[in-house]
């Protein structure tokens, strides 16, 4: 029996390079994998923060109503009752979040109303359109139509 | 990072005393969990969408507000979200010629509406919005060599930025082309369903300014959410049934010639 067991020295050194392979892979995986990878799936938990740190830049238009109830309540009664303020004002997240610094400029008619109300047949045929050229000749919209209250 | 006494001891009494598992188990036991946002709970939520194809006017303000929100590339190859006009038109369609297909066309996104290019008579013509289906079994995921892409637990799929290595196999994977390379960060970009939105109460930027409402924002797990009113009284269609990618943007009105 003690024969067979002489040569054990280079079992030794086999067992403790594999260790040292073992350990030296835990050691880089420990380092390497982020904390918390693999708690909601293959990725990054914290890409979700990431992802949600953005600040918005439109408001919506629940904030609106906070300053601005008046335009808000001639808006509701009228045609343009589901359009969002920030639909044709643009995004105003830093108005509504410091009203004094940051002003918004007034939208330009020419372009603004004609976006969705200019005749294309792909539109749903009850959805208001008009040929801007012969509908007002030439004259701004909001000469006839407030856009808050466009029905005519 | 300085690496003090104390954490040096730590870290290596972790790695010599405890079992693989187990060290990798510790930095959550140590350290504090990434925490949600407040007020929000990411495992109450299944986000989707329900776009009313007969209520689109193809107006484009989606397009100009996800590229206002989210930082999108100005020029027409990049979008998060865009607009299609179909035109189909009016021939048996036992007997096409190539100039009686579906045609459909997208100047510029739809960022700028649509005018009228289509002859008025015969045929049919509707207007297709189109962003990331965030599908339940994403196609785009399961392609991702380096887990930089995700289905997030409220069922949105999104990009993992510090991990993107700009592959490319994702953009060729999505079946509806929703993701684009970012030339800025040589990064993939894509509809995150304004996450940072959403999960501080508001709508995507494309639901805030639609006139119409034709695209509303739903949360499937949210059983007052008036999306299972809609889905329930409407006949609505996913894109692409027969990939079976569980895509969540479901449509009312879809045509057949919609791809």
């Amino acid at each position: 029996m003690r024969e067979r067991f002489r040569d054990f020295e280079h079992l030794i050194r086999l067992v403790l390079l594999f260790g040292a392979g073992t350990l030296l892979f835990l050691g880089v995986r420990a380092v390497m994998v982020p904390p918390g990878f693999g708690e909601y799936g293959h990725f990054r938990p914290g890409a979700l923060d990431d992802n949600a740190a953005r600040e918005p830049l439109y408001a919506g238009r629940e904030r609106c109503v906070e300053c601005h109830d008046e335009v808000v309540k001639k808006k509701a009664a009228d045609k343009h009752a589901g359009v969002g303020c920030e639909s044709c004002h643009g995004p105003l997240a830093a108005h509504a979040n410091d009203p004094d610094a940051v002003k918004p400029e007034l939208p330009k008619v020419a372009t603004l109303c004609v976006r969705c109300h200019s005749a294309v047949q792909s539109r749903p045929a009850t959805f208001p359109q008009v040929e801007p050229k012969s509908h007002s000749e030439g004259s701004p919209c909001n000469d006839c139509h407030d856009p808050h209250a466009p029905a005519p | 990072m300085a690496l003090d006494r104390r954490t040096f001891l730590t870290e290596t009494g972790c790695f010599l005393l405890l079992t693989g598992a187990a060290a990798e188990a510790w930095p959550f036991v140590a350290e504090e969990r990434p925490q949600d946002a407040p007020g929000y709970d990411r495992t109450r939520h299944w986000w989707a969408m329900f776009i009313d194809i007969e209520k689109c006017i193809g107006c484009g303000l989606c397009v100009k507000a996800c590229k206002a929100e989210n930082d999108v590339l100005n020029e027409p190859y990049f979008f998060r979200t865009w607009v299609e006009r179909y035109y189909i038109p009016a021939k048996d369609v036992s007997d096409l010629t190539a100039e009686d297909r579906p045609r459909v066309d997208s100047p510029n996104g739809g960022y700028d509406s649509f005018d009228e290019i289509y002859p008025k008579a015969g045929g049919k013509s509707f207007f297709v919005p189109k962003l990331c289906n965030h599908c339940a079994h994403s196609p785009c995921v399961q392609v991702c060599p380096v887990g930089a892409t995700f289905e997030s637990p409220d069922g949105v799929v999104m990009v993992d930025k510090t991990y993107c290595v700009g592959c490319r196999y994702c953009v060729q994977a999505c079946p509806y082309g929703c993701r684009y390379i970012d030339p800025r960060t040589d990064t993939v970009d894509k509809c995150s369903l304004c996450y940072h939105r959403i999960t501080r109460g508001l709508t995507t930027a494309c639901c805030e300014v639609c006139p119409t409402q034709a695209r509303r924002l739903g949360d499937l797990k949210d059983p007052d959410d008036p999306i299972h009113e809609l889905l329930r009284t409407h006949k609505v269609q996913v894109l692409k049934p027969n990939m079976a990618t569980g895509a969540k943007v479901y449509y009312n009105g879809l045509d057949a010639a919609v791809r």
